[in-house]
C-alpha cells in the first residue's frame, strides 16, 4: 500500500468517510465531525502508521487533509 | 495477582526520597516501572538490586525534565518498547525557601520550570500515547502547602497550587478518553528535604500534626498505588491530602 493509501484510509476511518470526499475542501472547519477528539485520534493514527511524532505546533497547525500532507514533509513523509 | 501486575509506569524524579520510594512500591506491585532521573547512571545499581527481589521491573531512564526534547524521546521509546503506558507520575521537584523581598529570580524559574512547566509538558507527551489505548491514571505530587500556604514558600507553593489546578483541569479534558488524573499533596515528609531542619521547627510542625508524627514516603506510595490502580476507576480530578490531617 503506498503512503496515499494509508493516509486516505485513515481519514476515511477516523471520519468514517469515503475516500471520494477526501480533497482541499475537507478541513476541520467543513467537516462536522473534525473536533478535537478525532483530530487526535488522527493524529495518534498517522504517528502509529508512519512512525513519527508531530510536534505540538505541527499538531495545531493539521486543520485539513491538504494541510496534513503539506506537514508530513516535514518527516521525510511523501504523501503519493 | 499483583494489584499493578504488567502496568507500565513512568515516574520522574526518582533518585531519592518520595520519587525512589513510589518507583519501588510500584515494582513491588508488579508494575515495569520506568524510573528517571537527571544524572546518568544513578539508578543503576539500585534497580539492579530491586530487579533482583521484586516481580515488577525497574528500568532507569535518564533525562532532564526542563528538556522538553529529550524527554519526548525517552517516552517515545518506552511507548515503543511497551505499546502502552499506563501510569504516570509526576514526582520530580525542587524547592527553595526564600522569603519575600529576598526571592531569587533564578530560583523563582528553576521552580516553575521542574515544578509545573514540566508537569504539564510531561503530561501532554504521554497522555497522546495513553490516548491510543483509552486508559491511563496520571498522578502528580503537589504539597500540602499548596493548600494552605506557608511562610518562607510561597514561590513552592505557587508551583504546586499551579500543579493541582491542571490537575483538575486536565482530569476534566482528558476523562472522554478514560485518562484519569489526580494529585497527591504530601505534608511534611521525612526525606532529604528536611534534613537541615532545626529539631525545634520540626517538633512545632509535628504537634501540628493530628495524627501525631511525620510522614514516610511510603505513606505518599500507598496512596499512589491506590491512584494507580483499578481500585481507583472512578476517581479523577482529586486531591488526595497525605498529611496526617495537619492543621496549617
Amino acid at each position: 500500500m503506498n503512503s496515499l493509501s494509508k493516509y486516505n484510509e485513515i481519514f476515511c476511518e477516523i471520519f468514517n468517510v469515503d475516500n471520494s470526499v477526501l480533497n482541499d475542501e475537507f478541513t476541520a472547519n467543513t467537516v462536522e465531525k473534525w473536533d478535537s477528539i478525532t483530530q487526535m485520534s488522527l493524529i495518534n493514527r498517522l504517528e502509529d502508521c508512519f512512525d513519527i511524532m508531530f510536534e505540538i505546533d505541527d499538531i495545531t497547525e493539521f486543520v485539513s487533509y491538504t494541510k496534513g500532507k503539506e506537514l508530513l514533509k516535514k518527516y521525510s513523509i511523501e504523501i503519493q | 495477582m499483583k494489584e499493578l501486575e504488567g502496568k507500565v509506569a513512568l515516574v520522574t524524579g526518582t533518585s531519592r526520597g518520595i520519587g525512589k520510594c513510589i518507583a519501588e512500591e510500584l515494582a513491588v506491585n508488579g508494575a515495569i516501572v520506568y524510573a528517571n532521573a537527571r544524572k546518568e547512571n544513578c539508578l543503576n545499581d539500585w534497580a539492579n538490586e530491586l530487579n533482583q527481589k521484586y516481580s515488577g521491573t525497574i528500568y532507569p531512564i535518564y533525562f532532564d525534565v526542563t528538556d522538553f526534547e529529550k524527554m519526548k524521546l525517552e517516552v517515545y521509546k518506552v511507548w515503543k518498547e511497551n505499546q502502552k503506558i499506563d501510569v504516570l507520575v509526576n514526582n520530580a521537584g525542587i524547592e527553595y525557601n526564600e522569603n519575600i523581598g529576598m526571592l531569587k529570580r533564578e530560583h523563582i524559574s528553576e521552580m516553575f520550570a521542574v515544578n509545573t512547566i514540566s508537569v504539564i509538558e510531561l503530561t501532554q507527551i504521554v497522555a497522546k500515547f495513553m490516548m491510543r489505548n483509552k486508559k491511563g491514571s496520571i498522578i502528580n505530587v503537589a504539597s500540602v502547602v499548596a493548600r494552605y500556604g506557608s511562610s518562607g514558600q510561597s514561590v513552592y507553593s505557587a508551583t504546586k497550587g499551579a500543579v493541582i489546578s491542571f490537575t483538575k483541569s486536565a482530569a476534566k479534558e482528558l476523562g472522554k478518553y478514560k485518562i484519569r488524573v489526580n494529585a497527591v499533596a504530601p505534608g511534611l515528609n521525612d526525606t532529604d528535604m528536611i534534613t537541615e531542619t532545626s529539631e525545634d521547627y520540626l517538633q512545632r510542625r509535628i504537634d501540628n500534626i493530628a495524627l501525631g508524627r511525620i510522614g514516610k514516603p511510603k505513606d505518599v506510595a500507598n496512596s499512589v498505588i491506590f491512584l494507580a490502580s483499578d481500585m481507583s476507576e472512578y476517581i479523577s480530578g482529586q486531591v488526595l491530602g497525605i498529611d496526617g490531617a495537619v492543621c496549617m
